[in-house]
């Protein structure tokens, strides 16, 4: 548990950072560049960073497996959603400016805004598990 | 000078031999891997060639008249590929981790000799 | 809601993958499974009878109009087509639930995954065909192939992981060479809908990057449908995927990629310049005949049952790229109605072949002795299929059979029509051998018993379609036909 310091201590202080970043990322995204796919990487990315430095173990305290499993499907069926949620309210598939009705361009705002959530939820938690899967094999 | 000024898709081209000929040339499957991750990124370099447009700035809107833009549609579509090339990696590579278990051995030419003397 | 049959399509299968995924395995998200699969073949029944009514439909994705935003576009080639996948698809889904329950390799916690694959499977192929959009075709493709990497690596032979990491890299080798393509064709048309690209090609054809696009596009889908020289990963996958998976990859996946094929060379490309100014038909003849014959041969010789269909697989994909080398109505209604009935013939005989598989633990000739005696009902399936298959008359094969010695009598071809015919009699030689082995051998002594009802009636569903289809033509010939002349551009 001594080993190592270093390396712990920098996580320690990095990790807030990134996932900071990461929301960041996110939600820039639908004005400037950036987006769900980028800050699902970053997101996933820190957590692994954490999961190498502290352990397996600790980290899928934190984030269980059962967890990511929720994780890849939510993301996936909110994407689908908005999309179905256009279809409900008159519009066709994935069309954003029926879900204000009085200003399509909020919807448009809203729509981009929860697909980007669903593929940040999906893609950080794929990253999260693939590392689990490769790390956990052989133990 | 313009074959020389074409010099990205130079690069694309020998990147896609390299790769393709490391796929096809090496027995060792986590090298054949790699191989195909060089080919798929050559194909990156191709696409984002093809979004540039001289004197283009990124493809964020300022609010000033007669700014050129790249064409950012085909930083989207590469991104895409992008996203298959990480989850065909990614399961490549988890394919080779369950073949280690089942063969004890990476090595195309000792799998296909432990198969040979299986079906013997 | 019937405006939003194109996109339900596929976003039904879409949205039931990630939810069978939340389930605890047992019955209920076999339901869920089966619930979609069922969904998009009636999406799919529907859609095909509004496009014989009123033509095309054209489906922009979030409102945005056809050259800027992804367009769905149905016509009778495509309607047909969702038709197969879907039909196959809600068939074998049915067949899945006992065999993933007691034959696949995974933990039964994780049995769930197993339907989320698949159902991603679904889609991208769902998806690849009702795209009127040449990137969303890569899109889909990859959906589906890395699904199906998946599945065929559930196999429980170890082979089956060998098999699935070799399909992995010739088929990503395949889809980067589509990609590569696309990205030819979007730097010298600035568009990627496919009635744009049809539009604005012509204006360019001559210049080498369209032919180089050409190239490529030709390669990469030819290596994902297995046209013979590149057709070296599917007899592995096929012979080790379990056999749901078998029977659905094999009686879909390669079929769409052969739609790609034609949506590239008839509708983007169109055939004047695929076969008049690239002279394809002149390399597609040869690589089919080669194809028929090579695969045929070698298939006498195998000794596993299912990596024997594996090839005959491969020579069947000749019949149909034959019928395209044709480029003539008859010839291309050949290739569409052997989709078809292909589907249903190899759907028959894998499913079979997992039946006896799930009774005698394998599918080799040795092990099949006296097989008929015991399992009187699947081996009954087995021959409809394998009769079908010949091209007997009155089933289903017969019909595409005919189609193509037509079309190539049309073109004054005799040698061809000479050759299709005997190459049927070499399927009539590995059939046989079969037959012989589990009518004419004494029974096994281990008691077997006839395969479960749940096995039973996904099969005979097919063995009966068989039949029907090779008596009641109006589908897979009459419709086929009109898919024919809407890729040749004949007709409206």
């Amino acid at each position: 548990m001594k080993r190592y310091s270093i390396p712990r201590l920098i996580t320690k202080l990095l990790l807030p950072l990134i996932l900071l970043f990461a929301l960041y990322v996110q939600f820039h995204g639908d004005y400037g560049p950036g987006g769900g796919f980028q800050a699902g990487v970053i997101f996933g990315a820190g957590f692994i960073l954490y999961a190498l430095i502290y352990g397996l173990d600790y980290a899928q305290q934190i984030l269980p497996a059962w967890l990511l499993r929720i994780g890849i499907s939510l993301g996936v069926l909110i994407y689908a959603g908005v999309g179905v949620a256009g279809l409900l309210l008159g519009g066709n598939y994935l069309d954003y400016g029926v879900l204000d009705a009085h200003h399509p361009a909020h919807g448009q705002h809203l729509g981009i805004l929860l697909v980007e959530l669903g593929v940040g939820i999906t893609v950080s938690s794929v990253m999260v598990t693939i590392f689990y899967a490769f790390a956990g094999r052989g133990r | 000078m313009q074959i020389l000024g074409l010099y990205n898709y130079w690069i694309f081209i020998v990147l896609m031999m390299c790769g393709f000929y490391v796929v096809m040339s090496r027995g060792n499957l986590v090298k054949k891997l790699v191989g195909l991750n060089i080919f798929q990124t050559s194909v990156f370099i191709l696409y984002i060639s093809m979004g540039k447009i001289i004197g283009g700035t990124a493809p964020i809107i300022v609010n000033q008249p007669d700014v050129v833009y790249s064409n950012p549609i085909p930083h989207v579509l590469i991104l895409t590929a992008i996203v298959v090339g990480i989850a065909t990696t990614s399961l490549g590579l988890a394919l080779v981790v369950r073949i280690n278990e089942a063969y004890g051995t990476i090595e195309e030419d000792e799998i296909h000799e432990q198969d040979e003397e299986e079906s013997l | 809601m019937i405006d939003h049959l194109p996109a339900l399509q596929v976003v039904i299968p879409l949205i039931a993958a990630p939810l069978s995924a939340l389930f605890r395995p047992g019955r209920a998200v076999w339901g869920l499974a089966m619930a979609a699969s069922g969904l998009s073949l009636l999406i799919a029944i529907l859609l095909l009878r509004q496009v014989l009514e009123q033509g095309v439909i054209s489906y922009p994705m979030g409102n945005w109009p056809a050259p800027w935003g992804i367009e769905y576009r149905v016509d009778a080639a495509n309607a047909f087509m969702l038709l197969i996948v879907s039909m196959i698809g809600t068939v074998v889904i049915a067949f899945a639930r006992t065999v993933v329950e007691q034959r696949i390799r995974l933990p039964e916690h994780k049995q769930p995954w197993f339907y989320t694959a698949y159902l991603l499977c679904l889609t991208g192929l769902l998806g690849m065909i009702v795209t009127g959009d040449a990137f969303n075709v890569f899109v889909f493709l990859e959906i589906s192939s890395l699904s199906s990497y998946v599945l065929i690596s559930l196999g429980r032979d170890r082979r089956a992981l060998t098999a699935a990491y070799q399909y992995l890299i010739m088929g990503t080798i395949g889809a980067t060479f589509i990609l590569i393509g696309i990205g030819l064709l979007y730097v010298m048309t600035g568009t990627l809908n496919m009635m744009d690209l049809a539009a604005r090609i012509p204006a360019v054809s001559g210049t080498r990057t369209i032919r180089a696009a050409f190239a490529f596009l030709t390669v990469g889908v030819s290596l994902k449908l297995a046209l013979f020289p590149l057709h070296l990963w599917l007899p592995n996958a096929y012979a080790y995927a379990p056999s749901p998976v078998t029977a659905f990859l094999a009686a879909t996946a390669t079929k769409v990629a052969i739609y790609v094929l034609l949506r590239f060379f008839f509708t983007i490309f169109g055939a004047e310049f695929s076969f008049n100014v690239m002279e394809l038909d002149r390399i597609l003849l040869p690589l089919a005949l080669i194809g028929i014959f090579s695969a045929s041969v070698v298939a006498i010789f195998q000794t596993n049952v299912k990596r024997m269909l594996a090839y005959s697989s491969v020579a069947q994909i000749g019949y149909m790229i034959l019928g395209v080398s044709l480029v003539s109505v008859t010839g291309l209604t050949s290739t569409l109605s052997h989709l078809f009935n292909h589907a249903l013939m190899k759907g028959t005989l894998f499913m079979a072949l997992g039946c006896i598989s799930f009774r005698i633990g394998a599918a080799s000739l040795d092990r099949m002795a006296g097989v008929g005696r015991v399992m009187p009902w699947t081996m009954g399936a087995f021959v409809i299929g394998g009769l079908s298959l010949i091209g007997a008359p009155l089933t289903a094969g017969f019909v595409s059979k005919w189609y193509l010695i037509l079309g190539a009598l049309e073109r004054g071809w005799w040698p061809v029509a000479a050759l299709v015919l005997l190459t049927s009699l070499l399927a009539v030689i590995y059939l046989w051998r079969v037959v012989e082995v589990a009518y004419f051998k004494p029974a096994p002594e281990r008691p077997v018993r006839e395969a479960p009802l749940a096995l039973l009636i996904p099969t005979w569903t097919l063995a009966l379609a068989n039949l029907y289809f090779g008596m009641e033509t109006s589908l897979n010939a009459g419709v086929a036909r009109r898919a024919a002349e809407t890729l040749l551009g004949v007709a409206p």
